[in-house]
């Protein structure tokens, strides 16, 4: 494994060497808090932050995406057809990623690549992305990423992992997207020996940062329609305001609703995130709501990403422990505890109400 | 206000052992710094798991919709003012609940400790005005008065308006509140220079409906955001959408906002949404001398007629 070598004097013109051949993304601090955004030419991106308030989903999977255009004006020829919007593909960066978020595309690709479907924007948008990423030497306390199948450290998912070694930058290329982008940039000069072990030992340190945990070996031994019934889903869900917070900020929901808005004698057909916390997400034509209680819903929400998704895939839980929709949750609903509700069930113990 | 919860824990107790009400709603311990979980209690046994403190900003009004059990509410003073907007809109019931009333000395402002430090803020504790703020390698001591939630500064109901039980005696009001600064630095501004600070002011919003959703007035079983047939606003992240959605918010709720400040607390990305009810409450207070909340004997304004109203926009 190629290990590189990126003194911070370098930092800037290889940025701006990426940025000849690369759409550049990056985490800028806003106002209050960091955000990928794409960098305008020479813009840097600022390392110095923990994690970005929303996650970088929205740079392979737009909140709102128009997919095809048509005109309902019967002068033209092609009046009602549906054509597909101009994109574009162009080969894009993203420069500071988390390793949790990186992993979560890989979680998100199963649902969005599969032998039956594939979801031809999310999949090309993927494709024209190297992924490039900046290791947390200072974890948050709410990143449980180390237990739900991630780590500050972790590659999967990378073309390229960053560890701030101080004075340098070691860029070690995971993937050859990921050396494509070090020669782009110009960032060439091999790391003396012993490197792999400084960024070994930088990743042991973070690991033992982690402070916080799950467990999920049990998930998948539990019954579904038991955990379904549960008596906890009522103290649970109580507090939830159904706002969809949390799905909106996590790297791994990717729910979508799509929308046909015309303006005029045109319009659009568009896909726009959806959320399992919107009552509206699964009303029906007649008006039924089969999930019409908020019960119904924050139970959806956890048993998809932490009993569903589990079985279905049979590689791990829906969830890469960000922590991010522990730190945005209005009312505090923690997925941690909820996590250990779910592994810990055991329907004969729980069979009388506590008094 | 942490020596409340003995009390509020003794009423709770007594109100659940006597079965008078079928359960307390109130706030436990959250898993964050700065973070309370509104819960409920139904036995004696929990009662201790119940806390109050000042990051108990969530407004417990909004969890008494349209619930049908007899129920004890935990309520400061803006919390008893939506009680009351509940009552007077028929969303609960009077002989349903028992209001145990908490004198407020207002919540911390988390977002803003939270952007006071370049480290994260890791534990947060409280004596009496002062704050303790702990993260690795730092702590700071902070005035409670000079980190509160803005609308927390602003409030001039401090105390429960309706209440039948007293977790702690009533606090002293604050007096000579400037509570519109923001409102008339507004309305000073020319057109474009509004229409930019709006422009702006929105420009962060994902549309997730946090603020509404925490937001006790906001219980149309149908929000005309979510309506589908036919559907009034689109669902994409076209500004005219999300204005149109915050506007039209804001509308429903003149007359009926009791700047408890649940909207702001809950929105993820930080945004300001007090700006738009806050001019309709200075609105009602100069047109109608109304504030929201106050009396179960008055209608609310803009569902009852005066004599007297300003009709100065009839030309
Ligand atoms: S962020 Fe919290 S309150 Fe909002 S929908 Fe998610 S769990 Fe519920
Ligand atoms: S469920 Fe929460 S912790 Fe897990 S990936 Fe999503 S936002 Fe992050
Ligand atoms: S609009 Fe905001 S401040 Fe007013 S009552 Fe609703 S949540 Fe409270
Ligand atoms: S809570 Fe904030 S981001 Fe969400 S809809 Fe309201 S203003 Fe927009």
């Amino acid at each position: 494994m190629k290990v590189i070598k990126i003194d911070k004097k370098d930092w800037t013109g290889g940025i701006k060497k990426i940025q000849d051949s690369y759409r550049l993304f990056g985490p800028v601090k806003g106002e209050k808090f960091h955000d990928f955004k794409e960098l305008g030419k020479g813009e840097l991106p600022d390392l110095n932050f923990s994690n970005t308030r929303l996650s970088p989903k929205s740079i392979v999977y737009p909140q709102s995406e128009i997919m095809f255009e048509y005109s309902l004006d019967e002068k033209d020829s092609d009046h009602h057809i549906m054509k597909d919007a101009a994109k574009n593909y162009s080969p894009r960066a993203v420069l500071g990623i988390r390793p949790c978020d990186a992993s979560a595309f890989l979680l998100v690709k199963r649902n969005f690549d599969t032998p039956e479907y594939r979801d031809p924007y999310w999949i090309r948008a993927y494709e024209a992305t190297t992924f490039i990423g900046a290791a947390c030497n200072n974890p948050c306390s709410t990143c449980f990423c180390t237990t739900a199948g991630s780590g500050p450290f972790n590659e999967e998912g990378l073309d390229i992992l960053l560890s701030d070694a101080g004075d340098c930058w070691y860029a070690k290329a995971i993937t050859e997207k990921g050396e494509k982008l070090l020669n782009a940039a110009g960032w060439s000069k091999a790391a003396a020996g012993g490197s792999l072990k400084k960024i070994e030992s930088l990743k042991k340190e973070a690991e033992a940062r982690i402070s916080s945990s799950i467990l999920t070996d049990q998930l998948k031994n539990k019954k579904t329609t038991e955990l379904y019934e549960a008596p906890f889903w009522e103290d649970v869900s109580f507090a939830c305001i159904n706002c969809g917070t949390c799905t909106y900020l996590c790297p791994t929901c990717w729910c979508f609703d799509i929308q046909d808005e015309n303006s005029g004698c045109s319009g659009v057909r568009m896909k726009n995130w959806d959320s399992c916390m919107f009552p509206l997400f699964t009303n029906h034509g007649t008006g039924h709501n089969p999930r019409g209680t908020k019960l119904h819903r924050v139970r959806q929400r956890f048993m998809h990403k932490l009993k569903y998704y589990v079985d279905k895939y049979d590689n791990g839980i829906q969830c890469v422990g960000c922590g991010r929709c522990i730190r945005s949750c209005p009312v505090n609903i923690d997925i941690r505890r909820v996590c250990d509700m779910m592994n810990s069930y055991d329907p004969k113990a729980c069979a009388c109400p506590v008094k | 206000m942490l020596g409340y919860i003995d009390k509020i824990r003794e009423i709770s107790k007594r109100l659940l052992d006597e079965g008078r009400v079928d359960m307390v709603i109130g706030f436990r311990k959250g898993t964050m710094p700065m973070m309370n979980e509104p819960a409920f209690v139904k036995t004696p046994g929990e009662v201790s798991t119940l806390v109050w403190d000042s990051n108990c900003g969530i407004n417990l009004a909004n969890y008494l919709t349209d619930r049908k059990e007899k129920i004890g509410v935990i309520a400061k003073g803006c919390d008893s003012r939506n009680i009351v907007t509940h009552l007077l809109e028929n969303k609960t019931k009077r002989d349903k609940l028992v209001i145990i009333g908490v004198p407020c000395k207002g919540m911390i402002d988390r977002r803003r400790i939270t952007a006071m430090f370049d480290d994260e803020v890791r534990e947060v504790t409280e004596e009496g005005d002062v704050i303790t703020v702990k993260g690795t390698g730092f702590e700071k001591k902070l005035k409670k008065a000079e980190i509160l939630q803005d609308n927390c500064s602003k409030c001039i109901h401090r105390n429960p308006v309706l209440y039948d039980e007293l977790a702690a005696p009533l606090v002293e009001e604050q007096k000579d509140i400037d509570r519109y600064a923001d409102v008339r630095l507004i309305e000073a501004m020319s057109p474009q220079e509004k229409w930019q600070y709006f422009e702006d002011l929105l420009s962060p919003c994902i549309r997730c409906y946090a603020c509404r959703n925490a937001c006790p007035l906001c219980y149309c079983p149908t929000c005309f955001v979510d309506e589908a047939r036919p559907q009034w606003v689109g669902k994409s992240q076209d500004p005219i959408d999300i204005r149109t959605f915050h506007f039209l918010r804001a509308y429903h709720c003149a007359g009926r906002c009791t700047d408890c400040g649940a909207c702001e607390r809950a929105c993820p990305v930080g945004i300001k949404i007090r700006q738009f009810t806050s001019k309709l409450n200075r609105d009602c207070l100069d047109m109608f001398g109304w504030e929201a909340g106050l009396s179960l004997d008055q209608r609310p304004p803009l569902d009852t007629f005066k004599p007297g109203d300003p009709g100065d926009f009839i030309k």
